[in-house]
């Protein structure tokens, strides 16, 4: 009995939450490493073009729903995505056109587009509080739960209860269909197939006649429809709030660079090391182990090695890390 | 007239020219090597042929039309390809996605060509769903010409495809570029093996500080006197 407690509290507080974490942190992080591949540079402005996608589909949500709209007991935010994904997707192409197609005519330094997205990123920042404010945001209208704690607890007479919520199986269920119709794209079409060439050797791809200018819109494209979904499902999870956004970026740039920049299988596991390092490391196992030890052995303190506020210095010192011993992150991408 | 003819090519990548009146011709279905010592603007000379350089004085016209003024991709178009000699492979892509980025522009079925270049290279047919970056250097300057000859082109401009090969693959794409001139491709090389190249050249050009000083059938100059001097070691 102690032995499932044990399980049941480690799937509710790690296991369950690090992987929506991570699967939403691999959504974004697989942005940035596109990016990273086909334009050469990091792009800054990658969580707070999240920020803005999140805001777009809460406009459309709320649309919808004055329109009447709904999927129950799935939420309105689903129908809105692609309506959030083409404003985003305008919104980037708009900004390539505006500031980093300049940039690349005049072959700058990656550091300078860095930079350049920098700026960007407080911009969009901007126009993201401007268009929807600084509050804090609910726009999850589906199911709340699929499995409640409580109704757990008495149907399996278990100490420990399960929450299983429908926004946590919805960033699982959307992040792999998305994972899969990339890998589809980039694997088996010929424009998917012309982005790898392109990020694999820019010179000889213009020697096939691959047309940079149409390689780089569609990445932008691709990182729209990915920032809006990683960002939409992040707020469907938690909640929208501008500025939050703009703190998913480290561990974002964590687990892309963890994973080797450039490398989309990489930004998956990535996010996922990210998500589980996070989560572990700031969780207080104190009751799982209480459940698994014998009771001499039973921790005293909470056995939470950093407290939640440090969270994020989790994913500087994963970075660091991999930075120092491998370079080039564990599936081979380009180096920093 | 020539197939392609490159005429008084002037021109360098900064304010300093390295081609000074730099002349290449190359027949339909012939091969022409250009050698020279280091330094002697081989690889700039076969660049500026393929547009990768701004020439201020010449012109290059490939069967009669004169192209000196469009861009790389759109003389691929036009039925040229270019081998680099360094980093002319995708490396994370396999053989076959290899080719089939050599055939990006063709819209019609690519299949028949793409049989051709494993019957040309059958060891890339083997290993058509490796990644390229994993082959050794010979395999991977095959999957290179591979990748050019997707484009079925008329002239296949090559880079030393023998730079960094064992004598034994060098002397089997030898072979291969023999093969491919067969088919009717005219071949134009840059080799740092001058000799052997000349061996299989019809036409071959010493440079010397980006300006021919001798031009003449390849036979002619292994056997000229004064290019075996001073260009071919005695």
């Amino acid at each position: 009995m102690d032995f499932l407690n044990a399980i049941v509290a480690l799937l509710n507080f790690v296991i369950i939450p690090a992987s929506s974490y991570g699967a939403q942190l691999a959504l974004g992080a697989l942005g940035v490493t596109l990016i990273y591949g086909i334009l050469r540079f990091s792009n800054f402005a990658h969580g707070d073009t999240m920020a803005f996608g999140t805001a777009m589909t809460i406009l459309a949500t709320w649309g919808l729903q004055a329109l009447g709209v709904s999927i129950a007991p799935l939420p309105t935010a689903l129908v809105a995505l692609p309506f959030a994904i083409a404003a985003t997707a305008a919104l980037v192409l708009g900004t390539d056109r505006a500031i980093y197609r300049f940039y690349r005519k005049k072959k700058s330094a990656p550091i300078i587009l860095v930079m350049a997205s920098v700026g960007v990123m407080f911009v969009m920042n901007g126009i993201t509080r401007f268009v929807i404010g600084v509050d804090e945001i609910q726009f999850d209208d589906g199911t709340r739960f699929i499995i409640n704690a409580r109704a757990f607890r008495t149907a399996t007479g278990l100490d420990e209860g399960l929450a299983l919520r429908s926004t946590q199986v919805i960033t699982l269920v959307t992040a792999v269909l998305v994972v899969w119709v990339l890998f589809w794209f980039l694997n088996r079409t010929r424009t998917g197939k012309s982005m790898r060439a392109f990020s694999d050797n820019e010179d000889l791809a213009l020697l096939s006649g691959i047309n940079p200018e149409r390689v780089v819109a569609v990445t932008w494209v691709i990182a729209a429809g990915l920032a809006t979904v990683a960002g939409s499902l992040y707020g469907l999870d938690k909640s929208f709030k501008a500025f939050n956004y703009f703190q998913l970026l480290l561990p974002i740039f964590a687990a892309a660079i963890v994973g080797g920049l450039g490398n989309p299988l990489g930004a998956i596991a990535g996010g996922f090391v990210i998500a589980f390092s996070e989560v572990g490391v700031t969780y207080a196992w104190k009751k799982v182990l209480g459940y698994v030890l014998p009771e001499a052995w039973a921790p005293e303190g909470l056995v939470q090695l950093l407290s939640t506020e440090y969270k994020f210095a989790v994913s500087f010192a994963i970075l660091i890390i991999v930075l120092l011993f491998k370079p080039t992150g564990l599936f081979r991408g380009k180096s920093v | 007239m020539s197939f392609l003819l490159a005429e008084n090519m002037t021109g360098g990548y900064g304010a300093a020219d390295i081609l000074h009146g730099c002349t290449l011709r190359v027949e339909k279905g012939q091969i022409a090597v250009i050698v020279g010592p280091n330094g002697a603007g081989k690889s700039t000379a076969m660049k500026a042929v393929f547009g990768m350089l701004k020439l201020r004085g010449g012109h290059v016209a490939l069967e009669g039309e004169d192209i000196t003024v469009l861009s790389p991709q759109d003389r691929v178009a036009k039925g040229m390809a270019f081998v680099p000699q360094t980093s002319n492979v995708f490396p994370s892509m396999s053989v076959e996605e290899n080719l089939e980025m050599g055939a990006f522009l063709r819209r019609d079925n690519i299949a028949t060509t793409m049989q051709q270049v494993f019957d040309l290279f059958p060891i890339l047919k083997d290993k058509r769903r490796q990644a390229a970056g994993e082959l050794s250097g010979g395999q991977r300057q095959q999957v290179a010409v591979g990748r050019a000859l997707m484009t079925e082109p008329k002239l296949l401009m090559l880079d030393e495809p023998t730079a960094g090969v064992s004598p034994i693959v060098m002397d089997e794409l030898f072979d291969r570029i023999i093969e491919v001139a067969r088919t009717g491709i005219s071949i134009l090389m840059v080799e740092q093996n001058a000799r052997q190249a000349l061996a299989i050249a019809d036409m071959g050009y010493v440079l010397v500080q980006g300006a021919n000083r001798y031009t003449d059938t390849g036979a002619a100059l292994l056997a000229d006197p004064d290019v075996r001097r001073t260009f071919l070691g005695g």
